[in-house]
């Protein structure tokens, strides 16, 4: 499936990055501490979070994630989404917790 | 080769800027996705300690047909017991840092694991030297 067909989907919000929404999704990874994402995701995978600042996205763009999705609403910091519009990897947005969203993405990619 | 890049202290708005330049460098060099994947895991941890527990540092790589060295050499509080901070979870992070996601106490397990070789060593209040080989 790719970043685009998962928005519809899901109805996620696309707060930056479209140049990147035609990436196709390798799996998810779930965690708030970089140097776990930073050890332990894996190239084309979707990312949630809920941390919103910048670094988020020396991660994502270092290690090939396929894109970053907020939970609970919460917005990206504006130097962030600048970043990820150059890195054309998208940062998307649900109203929903951690766990119900990762049980649904859960659910559509495994 | 040789690539040189200055690390400023606590300036967490630039971290990751040095790891992502040598990405880009290895990659057009032709160097094989998973080598690369190791080093930038090394890279960036080595390169945000300068940023999270130092005040300011250099890192220089050293590119060639057999591997890349990399050397961190900061300017700093230094490590007063280097067994300890290589411990997974151990951190001195403040908790802003840690609020941030960063301070997880896996950066140097997690540089040890992805290096073929690796060296520290540190001297308090004056700094810290980082110095890792990963083959090509
Ligand atoms: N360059 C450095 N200068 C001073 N202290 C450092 C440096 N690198 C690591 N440390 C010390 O080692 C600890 C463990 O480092 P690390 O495993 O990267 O975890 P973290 O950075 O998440 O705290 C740090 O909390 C800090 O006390
Ligand atoms: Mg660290």
């Amino acid at each position: 499936m790719t970043i685009r067909e998962l928005v519809k989907k899901m109805d996620l919000q696309v707060f930056s990055g479209e140049n990147g929404l035609d990436r196709e999704i390798e799996g998810g990874y779930v965690s708030d501490l970089l140097s776990d994402v930073m050890g332990f995701s894996q190239e084309g995978e979707v990312w949630v979070t809920l941390q919103t600042h910048k670094n988020i996205m020396a991660v994502a763009s270092l290690k090939d994630l396929a894109a970053i999705v907020l939970v609970k609403g919460l917005k990206p910091d504006e130097d962030a989404m600048e970043v990820s519009n150059e890195e054309e990897i998208p940062i998307l947005g649900t109203d929903k917790s951690c766990f119900e969203f990762t049980g649904l993405l859960w659910s559509l990619i495994k | 080769m040789e690539l040189v890049y200055k690390v400023e202290g606590g300036d967490f708005n630039k971290a990751g800027h040095a790891s992502s330049q040598i990405k880009r460098v290895l990659k057009q060099l032709g160097v094989p996705p998973v080598i690369i994947k190791r080093v930038v895991v090394a890279l960036y941890e080595a390169e945000v300690n300068i940023v999270a527990h130092a005040w300011r540092g250099v890192i220089t790589a050293g590119i060639d047909e057999s591997g890349i060295r990399v050397v961190l050499d900061d300017e700093g509080p230094g490590i007063p017991n280097i067994e300890k901070a290589m411990e997974k979870g151990y951190s001195t992070a403040s908790q802003e840092v840690r609020d941030m996601g960063f301070g997880a106490g896996m950066g140097l397990p997690n540089i040890r694991s992805n290096v073929d070789d690796f060296k520290i060593s540190s001297e308090v209040n004056k700094g810290t030297v980082l110095d890792f080989f990963i083959k090509f």
